[in-house]
């Protein structure tokens, strides 16, 4: 009887848990209604899905991320964008796991509605996402993947290889984002003894390698090349080890949830130098987990308030009541999905839209798509990389990056 | 030399910690054998009941004074744990008391992943981390020894309460009443009914005490790293879990040495061990395999065997 009851209970715990595990994987943004009422919707709903973290430790960023799409799609229905179809935006959170993104990708590319997908966050992530869409020929358009291998292959800058013909992003890539913040380091704040850590992602190394590499050649010392663990939250052995060799700034490549404590910790034990970190770092919440005044980071782009291009964009946002800000991805996440929506009508002037033969059109016409976005022009090279390089360096002033110069990278 | 003096000074405050949760998983283990393993989030949830009560109940008048707010915090933290770890014995594990061992093990994950993610849910933006306030002295104490060996306020802190507070419940459990009802149930239940010992009652005393060690250790854990997350139950249990196995579950003393072993594994293995950090939880395993090869009672599990 009890052995009975026993086994009961655990079939229904096992029971409750499968449920919490897809209870927490599933959350789909509320839907665009009917913002298109007046427009001609007979022909049915499309729908644009996004991939990105809206829940854990990235998630101020993902949120942002979505809002921005979501409020696209609402002004594509409001606007008749798309004549003769409603479209419908669906975010799926990848957790920022690379298998949970996986999961999410499949679920969009079994809908043959879906005309594109706006994402990832993550460059790890995208490396699950860009296979499962391309099977399918589903454009995806990144707003934040800066990754270098993930448009031109193992080896970006000896043997440049595209690797997916329907991905392509709107932000630039660390092979010019670490060098970028290296040049400003170096050159312009005068530092000359960096210790070097990163966080063993795809993103993470990537970024730390390009920058060691224009840090050497400007003439400064890589005194020390360490790694923490992503989930690590004690830091102090790795800041020990590196506080002897007398380092006058750490570059950090990773993101937020580890480079605030690092940066807190650094001080903590009495290293006074500032933290430099890329586009993973700019949120608010870097300040908040120990960011430090004068810390530094790069970001793709020009900041997003100083554009008159992303002025409309910004008031939109606010018009709109997001309970979330837009974040360091907001305005380029907006562009990605007008990309798609701009490219989804160039190809429905072929004929109504049919999975086998539509979505290859709007891969060819985002190849071929010339736009002027709320983050700056877009348009993308032979490898899908946009060929907007801008990049802006920021500091932490008064608890907020500021931004310091914009500019482009040349060589 | 002040490298390594560092090191050991790192490893000490981790440690410490650690072996502050891992009295509640070997004191649970001695009493029921049973693998708490929802005790890391016992940890957490005390974390983030001090820093919801701190942030949302008290008037600023009293968050601005650390020697008031950081005491009442941990305060609160104990009683957060404390009420869930009691709640948790009542209704998951009481239930499956006379089950099979299997059931109660399973519980406690379900129990662990039900309470992190109520937190994830129900607390405000708890998607993300959650900065902890700045309460107490920053800044550090340097040692003159080479280069300088800076020991920080909060860590001090840490190492001082957690012994204190490990001292203190050795001394409960080996010279009170109570303590000896403890020692009677975990020798063997029946036995201890029949001498008038009521177990539920001596079980749910071993469940709020090590709940109360882990709130405690869960405000300390913000006040020195200055941030909490969902995760860090789950990350610094499974340390402690280690820690209890290392020392030799079952035994208070072997917690605090297992987690003062850990903690001193991991910074050293990242200083000097191939690899450096990226690979520091490795040799942390590594040295638990190696003591349980040879050692598989732990540290000191064998001179005060408190199995029934």
């Amino acid at each position: 009887m009890t052995r009975r009851r026993t086994v009961a209970a655990a079939a229904i715990l096992a029971g409750a848990l499968a449920l919490t595990a897809c209870g927490t994987n599933r959350q789909e943004a509320p839907g665009t209604g009917a913002g298109g009422a007046s427009c001609d919707t007979s022909k049915g709903t499309l729908v644009i899905g996004m991939v990105a973290p809206l829940s854990g430790g990235l998630s101020a960023l993902g949120l942002g991320m979505r809002n921005s799409a979501d409020l696209a799609v609402k002004q594509a229905n409001e606007s008749c964008a798309v004549p003769g179809y409603q479209l419908v935006f669906q975010a799926e959170d990848d957790q920022a796991t690379p298998q949970v993104a996986g999961q999410a990708a499949t679920k969009l590319a079994s809908d043959d509605n879906v005309v594109g997908v706006v994402g990832t966050l993550n460059s790890s992530t995208a490396q699950t996402v860009q296979p499962i869409l391309a099977g399918k020929s589903i454009v995806q358009v990144s707003p934040a993947n800066t990754g270098p291998s993930l448009t031109r292959g193992e080896d970006p800058t000896g043997a440049p290889k595209r690797q997916f013909e329907s991905y392509f992003r709107v932000s630039t890539t660390d092979l010019v984002q670490g060098p970028f913040a290296a040049n400003y380091l170096v050159q312009k704040a005068g530092k000359k003894n960096i210790a070097v850590i990163d966080d063993g992602k795809t993103y993470g190394v990537g970024l730390a390698n390009e920058f060691a590499k224009q840090a050497e050649k400007l003439g400064a010392n890589i005194v020390a090349r360490e790694r923490v663990g992503e989930k690590d939250t004690d830091f102090n052995p790795v800041i020990t080890k590196i506080r002897p060799l007398n380092p006058d700034a750490v570059y950090y490549g990773g993101e937020y949830p580890v480079a605030g404590p690092l940066s807190r910790q650094l001080a903590g034990q009495g290293l006074d130098i500032p933290l430099m970190g890329g586009d993973g770092i700019v949120d608010a919440k870097f300040v908040e987990l120990g960011g430090r005044e004068g810390d530094l980071a790069t970001n793709v782009g020009a900041p997003t308030e100083s554009l008159p291009s992303a002025a409309k964009f910004v008031a939109d946002y606010k018009a709109a009541n997001y309970p979330e800000p837009y974040s360091a991805y907001g305005a380029f996440a907006y562009d990605s999905t007008n990309v798609i929506i701009q490219a989804l009508k160039t190809a429905l002037a072929g004929g109504d839209y049919n999975p086998e033969t539509t979505r290859p059109a709007i891969v060819k016409a985002v190849q071929d798509i010339k736009l002027d976005g709320a983050g700056g022009p877009i348009s993308f090279d032979e490898y899908g990389d946009t060929t907007n390089k801008l990049l802006t360096v920021y500091t932490v002033k008064n608890g907020e990056f500021t931004p310091i110069e914009t500019g482009t990278f040349e060589g | 030399m002040s490298i390594l003096m560092s090191q050991i000074v790192n490893g000490l405050i981790l440690g410490s910690l650690i072996g502050l949760i891992a009295l509640g998983y070997t004191m649970v283990y001695g009493i029921i054998q049973l693998i708490n393993f929802a005790h890391g989030e016992v940890f957490m949830v005390g974390a983030y009941g001090a820093v919801g009560t701190a942030t949302f109940v008290l008037p600023t008048a009293v968050t601005t004074q650390w020697w008031f707010l950081l005491p009442i915090m941990i305060v609160i933290g104990a009683l957060v744990s404390m009420v869930v770890a009691i709640l948790m014995e009542r209704f998951a594990y009481r239930p499956l008391r006379n089950a099979p061992r299997l059931a109660p093990l399973i519980t406690a994950l379900g129990v662990s992943v039900a309470l992190q993610e109520a937190v994830r849910v129900f607390y405000p933006e708890a998607t993300a981390a959650i900065p902890f306030p700045s309460i107490f002295i920053p800044g550090a104490l340097v040692l003159p020894i080479g280069d300088g060996v800076p020991i920080q306020y909060s860590g001090i802190l840490i190492v001082v309460v957690a012994l204190v507070l490990a001292f203190a419940l050795n001394t409960f459990v080996e010279q009170t009443r109570l303590g000896r009802a403890m020692r009677a149930t975990a020798q063997d239940r029946d036995v201890a009914r029949l001498m008038g010992i009521n177990p539920d009652r001596v079980i749910v005393l071993t469940f709020a005490l090590g709940g109360a060690l882990a709130g405690v250790a869960g405000v300390l854990y913000g006040n020195f790293y200055n941030f909490i997350n969902i995760d860090m139950g789950f990350q610094n249990g499974i340390f402690a879990f280690t820690a209890a196995v290392l020392g030799g579950i079952g035994n208070i003393r072997g917690a605090v040495v297992g987690g003062l072993a850990i903690g001193l594994i991991k910074s050293l293995a990242g200083q000097y061990l191939p690899g450096g950090g990226a690979y520091d939880y490795v040799w942390i395993f590594v040295v638990l395999i190696a003591v349980l090869v040879f050692r598989p009672q732990g540290f000191f599990g064998e001179t005060e065997r408190v199995r029934a």
